[in-house]
């Protein structure tokens, strides 16, 4: 193991995570959920790396151009964070988004369409892998700039509060709630202005956005501690703008859950902000075309021992777990987990194959989707129009 | 005149608010430009545009003003004078020296339902939020696939002010129209900054609106009714058959200075103040360059790929046969805006140097 993954996810940083520390008060957050939502989680998780090697491979193939960021190794992340939340929550994160998008109930069919650049994709095939954007499920993006998408999450939540305090209804004309956003982050953006421009109108303003550092441990090839000051103790960032700051271990679903939850709760109920340090870790390189000489197979094979998604099988699968001893019995045998496979494998085998199936946008989508009011005389080249209906929509 | 009453999608309803006011009605006529001597109601430019955002605030509880300055301060420039004592300071918002995590927080807002009206004290000042302006704000529709549009009016001071030396005195407009996805509003006097800036704020689209501060305190008639003006409809403000005098914003007052000038030596020119550059009003120049055979371009941003350099590209590209002169353009001088006095006047361009192009144009 390299020093950085010792001092961020070693013995050190995850044992003593001192006063900040998340702590469920009494009852786990986890224990008030039905057991099928523990399975749910773990079908996603699986979901979301079935789908993440099958991009691989169709991006080995050629299928998938551009950029491709993988997920593999960090499920739990986007799985138990957003099970904290409510489905009209909004949420924004960066370019490494498929776990995202398929944790917040985008079709793999069309996330898949997107990395094909088909019509049938979330972004009409005009966004690709970077941008998977989700309007029905409140997913704002996706986004390929890094940190640039930290001042959206602050303006997404900005705009809910707005929605209670000054509309006193929401924008649609429905009841206003209190609501909190999500903005995800990468370790990598933590030196980016940009998020400390909004992490100071998030405390300067008292706005419910968390910020969730997906802290994998390098910013493309460069170690935390090598780019990122205060690499042992992130929240002293966040208390210098005057935000709760957490650390929390994102490789238990379960224990992240339990950990997150009650975060939210206050964030909602206080209508303040909070910075979630949370330690995760990637399996596969930066990008499809990163050699990872930066970190030893040691070191990753080190945290392919705790895997999450092996972690909450052998929990569900458990006999002497609370859960398992009040219903006399495992929640999930060895046969149900390999249906569960099965199925996944199948809905990813179905969402390739119709993203290979599916047209490619018409040539007339070029000029569509610049202008909501396209108006003559916008451009020398061309005339804007409006383009087919987006397929989520 | 190409129609500016729009045929929206027919999604629109499913990616705008609910709550939001239509579009204005563009086929109603415009109350007249100049009113009869003594029933003027002379206002300044910053009055008049304190009172399209105030009109518009009223009318929609969507609409917030966010900016340095902008509340406790009364505006840098005195724009937004009073409006924190008639709307509160949940919608007049003092932000901090941050223009990338302020025009940011506007972009999520505006995602998200809000109509946000973001105030850059200079323009200068945007090329901090680049990123948001320029990456975010232009290209959310179509990069989520017709999901999300990005309606925020950014709006400032653009081009050199008094003496603000060479990072202050930014002319934007030559940098930022190369980037599709913006409408680009420059009014050139009070009457077209309140109409412009009304329609501005109930578009759907992002808008960058460029104020001037050497204009603010200028006075003109502005109507006592709303009235909204069209983007893409350039106004003829004066007319002459010799030469085409096109520019936007600032400029246009130092073209009417030059018309006046050379029509006392018998030439006449017309004057097209284009108001929007884009949309651009093509369409008005090549009417005005066919019957004149002649034009003159005047843009405060420096020469190279400027608008200047766009104007006559299109103007040679759809009316080369009808070009009596090669087209000229008058642009600031091409070297980074000086401090003394002197210098900065040589750098800008000025009526002189105006009439000096259509005399040349002209061969008089």
């Amino acid at each position: 193991m390299t020093t950085m993954a010792k001092d961020m996810h070693g013995a050190g940083a995850m044992k003593d995570q001192g006063p900040g520390k998340a702590q469920p008060a009494g009852t786990p957050a986890s224990d008030l959920l039905p057991d099928q939502t523990l399975v749910k989680w773990l079908r996603d998780m699986l979901l979301i790396r079935e789908f993440e090697m099958r991009c691989a491979q169709s991006y080995q193939q050629a299928k998938i151009g551009g950029f491709c960021h993988l997920y593999t190794g960090q499920e739990a992340v986007a799985v138990g964070t957003i099970a904290s939340v409510e489905h009209d929550d909004p949420i924004v994160t960066a370019y490494r988004d498929h776990g995202h998008a398929l944790a917040r109930g985008m079709s793999p069919a069309a996330c898949m369409a997107e990395m094909y650049g088909k019509v049938t994709g979330c972004a009409k095939g005009k966004g690709g892998s970077m941008h998977m954007f989700d309007r029905p499920n409140w997913l704002f993006g996706g986004h390929g700039i890094v940190g640039a998408q930290t001042p959206l999450g602050t303006g997404l939540a900005f705009a809910a509060r707005y929605e209670w305090e000054v509309l006193g209804a929401s924008v649609d004309g429905g009841p206003a709630k209190k609501k909190v956003s999500l903005a995800y982050l990468g370790d990598g953006a933590l030196n980016q202005g940009a998020l400390h421009e909004a992490m100071n109108l998030a405390g300067l303003y008292s706005i419910p956005v968390i910020y969730i550092v997906e802290n994998n441990g390098y910013s493309m090839g460069t170690a935390i501690d090598r780019g990122t000051t205060m690499a042992h103790d992130l929240r002293k960032k966040a208390d210098a703008y005057g935000i709760r700051g957490e650390i929390i271990d994102g490789f238990d679903v379960v224990s992240l859950y339990d950990h997150f939850k009650p975060v939210v709760d206050w964030c909602r109920a206080e209508q303040r902000p909070a910075f979630i340090d949370l330690k995760t870790y990637r399996y596969l390189g930066h990008s499809m075309s990163d050699p990872q000489k930066y970190r030893t197979k040691d070191e990753v094979e080190a945290f392919k021992g705790k895997d999450s998604i092996d972690a909450l099988a052998s929990r569900l699968m458990s006999a002497d777990s609370p859960r398992a001893k009040k219903r006399g019995g495992p929640i999930l045998d060895e046969a149900a987990l390999q249906a569960l496979q099965a199925e996944v494998r199948e809905e990813v085998r179905r969402a390739v194959d119709e993203a290979e199936a599916a047209p490619t946008p018409d040539a007339a989508e070029l000029y569509t989707d610049v202008f909501l009011n396209p108006q003559p005389n916008l451009s020398p080249s061309g005339d804007y129009t409006h383009g087919s209906r987006n397929p989520l929509l | 005149m190409a129609s500016a009453n729009a045929v929206l999608s027919p999604h629109v309803d499913a990616i705008l608010p609910r709550t939001r006011p239509p579009l204005p009605d563009f086929t109603a006529e415009l109350p007249p430009f100049e009113a009869a001597p003594g029933r003027e109601r002379l206002i300044q430019f910053r009055e008049a545009l304190r009172e399209a955002m105030s009109e518009e605030m009223r009318r929609d509880k969507r609409v917030f003003l966010l900016g340095e300055e902008v509340a406790q301060y009364n505006g840098a420039y005195k724009i937004s004078q009073g409006m924190l004592d008639e709307f509160g300071p949940k919608r007049i918002i003092d932000s901090p020296i941050s223009e990338n995590g302020f025009a940011g927080l506007a972009v999520g807002a505006a995602m998200y339902g809000l109509k946000p009206i973001i105030e850059f004290m200079s323009w200068s000042f945007s090329l901090v939020a680049a990123d948001q302006i320029l990456n975010n704000v232009p290209k959310m529709l179509y990069m989520s696939g017709g999901q999300w549009g990005c309606p925020v009016v950014f709006r400032g001071n653009d081009g050199a002010g008094g003496q603000l030396g060479s990072t202050h005195s930014w002319c934007v407009e030559g940098l930022y129209s190369n980037v599709p996805g913006v409408k680009i509003v420059i009014p050139s006097n009070p009457y077209d900054a309140k109409g412009l800036l009304k329609t501005a704020i109930r578009d759907y689209d992002p808008v960058f609106f460029l104020e001037s501060e050497r204009m603010l305190g200028d006075k003109a008639h502005v109507p006592e009714e709303e009235y909204y003006i069209p983007f893409g409809q350039a106004h003829l403000r004066r007319e002459g058959g010799d030469c085409t005098l096109v520019s936007f914003g600032r400029p246009v007052n130092f073209c009417l200075e030059a018309d006046a000038a050379l029509r006392k030596d018998g030439i006449e020119c017309d004057v097209l103040d284009m108001r929007t550059i884009r949309p651009l009003d093509i369409d008005s120049i090549i009417r005005s360059v066919r019957k004149t055979g002649r034009l003159v371009v005047v843009d405060q941003c420096w020469p190279f790929a400027s608008v200047a350099s766009e104007v006559i590209t299109q103007v040679v590209e759809r009316a080369f046969d009808w070009l009596d002169h090669q087209p000229l353009r008058v642009n600031t001088e091409d070297v980074p805006t000086p401090y003394a006095k002197n210098l900065e006047a040589e750098y800008l361009p000025n009526p002189a140097k105006i009439a000096a192009a259509v005399r040349r144009s002209l061969g008089r």
